[in-house]
């Protein structure tokens, strides 16, 4: 690791004060969350951040319900606490297998979810610190194009970079229309869960529209009735403790057999949280079978670009689809809430 | 380092030729083939002439309270494994990858090889040292012991420290659980199902243990 100065601020506001700017690609200040992604790339001098303004003291890490239903959800409550609430668990399951499915036990009890959603991606390329890559350093190119790219993404690539989005609970959020919260020098804002993240195009190095000294301080959503009928499919190398091949996060609201309204989003498969809206329409008002429910798939999958090492993740990830889609729709919520 | 930790008393003390002094005594010519591990250790020590910034850290560690000056790039498994001289904890990974380094922080496992010591401050930590006594093995021990739950042992530690908080954040349900829940510790000798009869087997016993603690 590369000697950097540790700040330990009192509360939020004084964070916000303190971080060295943040800047691109790593090299500027950083908030310390959970330490599960920083200081691993720190280890491997992916980011030498001059500086860690950790966040232990700040507080931030309840989950609370307000009046109308709304839930405020500190950007540090771990993954382990997320994942067995009550608010996710009994209402919304793919905000919970999501997070259970998701890295380790010892992992989740400190990861947080404001840095869960900022992880970086586990591009091979990105991480050793030697290859082109223009994430981490701009402008040498993108040795994964051409390389050894079986874990990469197949949507929302552009020609500077097809890093994959390595997390499994932003493609689960971003299904309720949530918000982030942030704080900063100049206030803080809203900032609708879906337009956080930014595709690579020509400047993969920027990965969201944070400001230099913006603190994530939690999230809002507000969890529909029927989003008990939802599910995580994730497909990995290994059973557990692997991030995903293609996963698919499934939440549907139906009358009889017929879809009233769909939502999924997809992980492992794209280089942003992704969320296929096409399918989403495509079903709204067919009942779901078999057929719809691959058709669904293919539709998500329109427009990907496979490259040489990683088509399988196409046919993967429409099945996933089908698969979060069959199996949401057969669950047995009548007999769960008579337990 | 401001305290003198206690050593656990080990047959390595009483001047016998044992694995660890030999590695020990070899140390200038292992350290190369180490590569970063002992790279980013000497580094963390303040061998780094370039320097990071000092901080300074009190933690409770198997009971007792420990003061300690430390480069603010130590992570709790340097300061145990270099400073306290608990060996016990491993370094498999060093990346968050394997659950060698496995310890309990307040009661709960973390990866202690992505965890910096002055993230850690004021708080309480057990590692496996910790957990039983030569003469008075905790439950978990003798049930890896009962169930081979390994072979070479490197991960051992690591997989009973796991055990515990699977057991206590109360994971072991059964078989599946178990299995899901330990996934964040490797065995490269391929002892998971000694391990999952071990964790099976001690539940109660340690839900009991941790209740008296
Ligand atoms: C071996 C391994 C396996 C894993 N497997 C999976 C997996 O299967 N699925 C998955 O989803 N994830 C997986 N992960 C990733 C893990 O979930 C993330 O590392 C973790 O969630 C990051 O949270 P943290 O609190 O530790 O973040 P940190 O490492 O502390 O921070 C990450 C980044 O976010 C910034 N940050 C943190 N909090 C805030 C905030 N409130 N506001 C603004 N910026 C902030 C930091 O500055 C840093 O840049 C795995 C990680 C490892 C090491
Ligand atoms: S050494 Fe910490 S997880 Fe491998
Ligand atoms: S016993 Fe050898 S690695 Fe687990």
């Amino acid at each position: 690791m590369r000697p950097f100065n540790y700040q330990r601020p009192a509360n939020a506001e004084e964070a916000v004060a303190m971080v060295d700017p943040m800047g691109v690609a790593g090299q500027g200040g950083a908030f310390l969350a959970g330490g599960t992604t920083i200081i691993d790339l720190m280890k491997l001098h992916v980011v030498t951040p001059p500086s860690l303004t950790d966040l232990g003291p700040v507080g931030l890490d309840e989950i609370e319900e307000g009046n109308d239903g709304t839930l405020h959800v500190g950007a540090r409550v771990t993954m382990a606490k997320a994942a067995e609430h009550p608010a996710f668990r009994d209402r919304a399951p793919v905000l919970s297998e999501a997070l259970w499915k998701a890295a380790s036990a010892q992992l989740r009890n400190v990861a947080t979810l404001g840095g869960n959603v900022l992880q970086r991606t586990r591009c091979p390329y990105f991480r050793d610190n030697v290859s082109p890559c223009n994430k981490r350093d701009p402008g040498s190119g993108c040795a994964a194009i051409g390389g050894i790219n079986r874990l990469l993404a197949v949507l929302g690539t552009s020609e500077q970079c097809i890093a994959n989005y390595a997390g499994d609970w932003a493609n689960a959020l971003i299904l309720f229309d949530a918000t982030v919260e942030t704080m900063s020098g100049d206030g803080g804002r809203e900032i609708p869960f879906a337009d956080l993240h930014v595709l690579p195009e020509d400047h993969p190095e920027r990965e969201t529209v944070l400001g230099d000294d913006e603190l994530i301080t939690g999230y809002r959503l507000k969890i529909p009735g029927w989003a008990r009928r939802s599910l995580y499919v994730k497909a990995r190398d290994r059973d557990s403790y692997a991030f995903a091949l293609a996963s698919a996060a499934v939440a549907l609201d139906m009358d009889g057999d017929t879809v009233r309204e769909a939502r999924i989003g997809l992980g492992g498969v794209a280089t942003v949280p992704w969320r296929a809206r096409e399918a989403e329409e495509f079903l709204s008002g067919q009942s779901l079978t078999e057929e719809t429910a691959m058709r669904a798939g293919e539709i998500a999958f329109d427009g990907a670009q496979p490259y040489e090492h990683n088509a399988f993740k196409v046919p993967l990830g429409r099945n996933a689809v089908a698969k979060g889609l069959l199996d949401a729709a057969s669950l047995d919520l009548a007999g769960e809430a008579q337990q | 380092m401001t305290s003198s930790p206690e050593r656990p008393s080990s047959p390595d003390r009483r001047g016998r030729v044992t694995r660890r002094g030999l590695l020990k005594g070899t140390a200038a010519s292992s350290a190369a083939a180490l590569g970063s591990y002992r790279a980013g250790a000497q580094e963390a020590q303040g061998g780094d002439p370039s320097g990071g910034e000092t901080v300074h850290v009190q933690l409770t560690i198997n009971g007792a309270s420990h003061e300690f000056t430390l480069d603010v790039r130590t992570t709790l498994l340097d300061l145990v494994r270099e400073q306290m001289d608990l060996t016990g904890t491993k370094v498999g990974c060093n990346h968050g990858q394997c659950g060698a380094c496995t310890v309990l922080l307040d009661g709960v496992r973390i990866n202690s090889c992505l965890m910096l010591a002055a993230a850690a401050d004021g708080r309480s930590m057990t590692t496996i040292e910790g957990l039983g006594t030569q003469d008075e093995l905790h439950p978990m021990q003798s049930a890896f012991i009962e169930n081979d739950g390994f072979q070479c042992g490197y991960c051992t530690p690591g997989q009973i420290m796991s055990a515990v908080g699977c057991v206590t954040e109360g994971h072991a349900g059964d078989e599946a659980e178990i299995r899901e829940y330990m996934s964040g510790n490797l065995c490269r000798c391929g002892a998971y199902k000694g391990i999952t009869n071990a964790v099976a087997q001690a539940r109660d016993d340690t839900l009991e243990w941790a209740e008296a603690t």
